[in-house]
């Protein structure tokens, strides 16, 4: 069977070739194409996203859904834009939940963890019931950079919460009553800018731009027409491209522009 | 040897004198303690409600993370941590109700019953290394440093948790004789510094540090050895203010054990970290020329 799903006035959503398998959107039933995201799902049953749906690639984190199956007492999540629909399902998306977010003056803010807890006292009303780790669709160990930052162990928090994307289901679940991803926020502006030492490369590249190293060739390509550029960003001879699956090492031969 | 090591938040920060010497020291004893790899708080105070399982929930992870590892045995320094930790591995141990309500709660975990046996670090000592071994290996012997055992509550209250039974107890006191110091039967050693109350009631809380303190110093002690860093807040941190207004006749300086032992074996004393301690501590050891002065 071969169908095509319209949404709203006249646009097409997906070209659907395979069966529909029911699921339930806040308890109310939809049948749909089951090869579906949830977010193309819902547009397909007729939702219109106009907040909880970002950039559609998984990284914006608008778009965090829970849902249950028929027979588990789990709750699942998944971000809507990359969970492909499951027969059954019954799911509501929570793209924002209330979460404290403390402002700080980062100029003035030592790089102590006492600055965290003054900033974040409910830290410590952490019981490290995990409904948090469980919770994330990124897989972050939620609990873990809690525990981490409660030891003032900022490297440990950033590395641990840096797949962080946002999304705020942690603070819906949290019964602490706390907002861990602000805390996190926090916490990794704090490492990246005052700890973590500086990279010495980036300052000589600074300088580099500074004395004017990359003027000429930006002037050059200001001044290109549309043709030669074309030119320069397709041709393989014009510019070596960084193979799709190539070393961490790789460089280019012709660093003339670096 | 090496051993499962849960160090506790506290020993991260403000008591980084109490395990930077612990580690320096078992290393010279042939002991690697070995931090889990993943650990949380253990919850700080164990939850005193019957019914209060969610704050059993910190301490069980934990001991599942030394379980997971392999490990039949966990270190622990800090009395407060050992406390929280060693009742909640009693509870998963004892009750089968709770213990299910813990596991189920707790499914994406390996269901746990008390496998692992906790140990505070005074007790793996005389067990795994010994009084003999231990004097043996002492560099600079304490001589003539009259050393007041303290235990407070949480190393021997409740008594099923006890490292020995309160009263009785000697561990503490055998590990000062093995360092060469000169014990000081302490009266106060199992009293009560004030401990939380320092928030909630901070006027009875002095009181009982400015009366235990006491005790030790009539007594004739020149320091006071203890495990706790919330001990060691209200006895060390706070004595300035014990002497000026709670009726402490004069200091007596705190030192953990673990300090103790570095200086004993010799170890540098940069490690020590009295930077932490209170001020009269790092001048008494240096008096009695058992760590060098160091300039400032």
């Amino acid at each position: 069977m071969s169908t095509t799903a319209p949404i709203g006035e006249d646009k097409i959503v997906a070209k659907v070739t395979s069966k529909h398998v029911p699921i339930y959107v806040m308890g109310k039933r939809y049948d749909v194409p089951d090869s579906l995201t949830i977010m193309k799902a819902m547009e397909y049953a007729g939702y219109k996203f106009i907040r909880g749906c970002g950039c559609r690639g998984g990284i914006c984190g608008a778009c965090g859904t829970v849902y249950k199956k028929p027979d588990d007492y789990k709750i699942h999540v998944g971000l809507a834009c990359q969970t492909v629909v499951q027969e059954g399902m019954h799911l509501t998306q929570i793209p924002f939940y209330p979460a404290t977010r403390t402002v700080f003056d980062y100029e003035q803010t030592p790089a102590v963890a006492e600055a965290v807890f003054k900033a974040y006292p409910e830290l410590f009303r952490c019981v490290a019931c995990n409904a948090c780790t469980k919770i994330c669709p990124m897989d972050v160990p939620v609990m873990d950079y809690v525990a981490a930052i409660k030891r003032g162990d900022f490297e440990k928090a950033t590395e641990l919460s840096f797949d962080c994307i946002q999304c705020g289901l942690c603070a819906s679940r949290c019964m602490a009553e706390m907002a861990q991803y602000h805390i996190a926020q926090m916490v990794r502006r704090i490492y990246g800018g005052k700890i973590k030492p500086k990279a010495t490369h980036l300052a000589v590249m600074v300088d580099n731009v500074k004395a004017g190293k990359f003027k000429d060739g930006l002037e050059q390509l200001k001044k290109a027409d549309v043709a030669t550029l074309k030119q320069l960003y397709m041709s393989k001879d014009a510019r070596e491209i960084e193979p799709n699956m190539s070393e961490d090492e790789w460089v280019p031969t012709n660093n003339a522009y670096l | 040897m090496k051993v499962s090591y849960y160090p506790g938040c506290t020993l991260k920060t403000k008591a980084r004198n109490l395990e930077d010497t612990a580690i320096g020291a078992l290393a010279v004893l042939g002991v690697e303690l070995v931090e889990l790899p993943r650990w949380n708080c253990c919850g700080a105070v164990t939850s005193l409600a019957q019914d209060d399982l969610l704050h059993m929930l910190a301490p069980v992870r934990d001991l599942i993370r030394a379980k997971e590892q392999g490990s039949d045995k966990l270190v622990t320094i800090c009395s407060m941590c050992y406390n929280t930790l060693a009742r909640a591995n009693l509870l998963m141990r004892n009750d089968a109700e709770k213990r299910d309500a813990l596991n189920r709660f707790m499914d994406e975990e390996p269901d746990y019953a008390g496998e692992v046996e906790v140990i505070h670090l005074l007790n793996f000592i005389r067990d795994e290394v010994g009084w003999d071994k231990l004097r043996a290996a002492v560099r600079r012997p304490l001589t003539g440093l009259r050393v007041a055992p303290y235990y407070g509550c949480t190393l021997v209250r409740p008594a099923e948790v006890a490292i020995e039974p309160a009263v009785d107890a000697t561990v503490f006191e055998k590990f000062i004789e093995a360092l060469g110091a000169q014990l000081v039967h302490n009266p106060g050693a199992f009293d009560c510094c004030g401990s939380y109350q320092i928030l909630s009631h901070p006027k009875q809380a002095l009181a009982a540090s400015a009366e235990l303190l006491g005790k030790a110093k009539n007594k004739g002690a020149d320091v006071l050895a203890l495990s706790c860093p919330l001990c060691d807040y209200n006895l060390g941190k706070r004595q300035n203010e014990l002497v000026a207004d709670h009726g402490l006749e004069s200091k007596l300086p705190t030192i953990y054990f673990t300090q103790l032992l570095a200086v004993a074996l010799g170890l540098d004393s940069s490690l020590c970290h009295f930077e932490l301690n209170h001020e009269g501590t790092r001048s008494l050891l240096e008096e009695r020329n058992l760590i060098s002065t160091v300039a400032v």
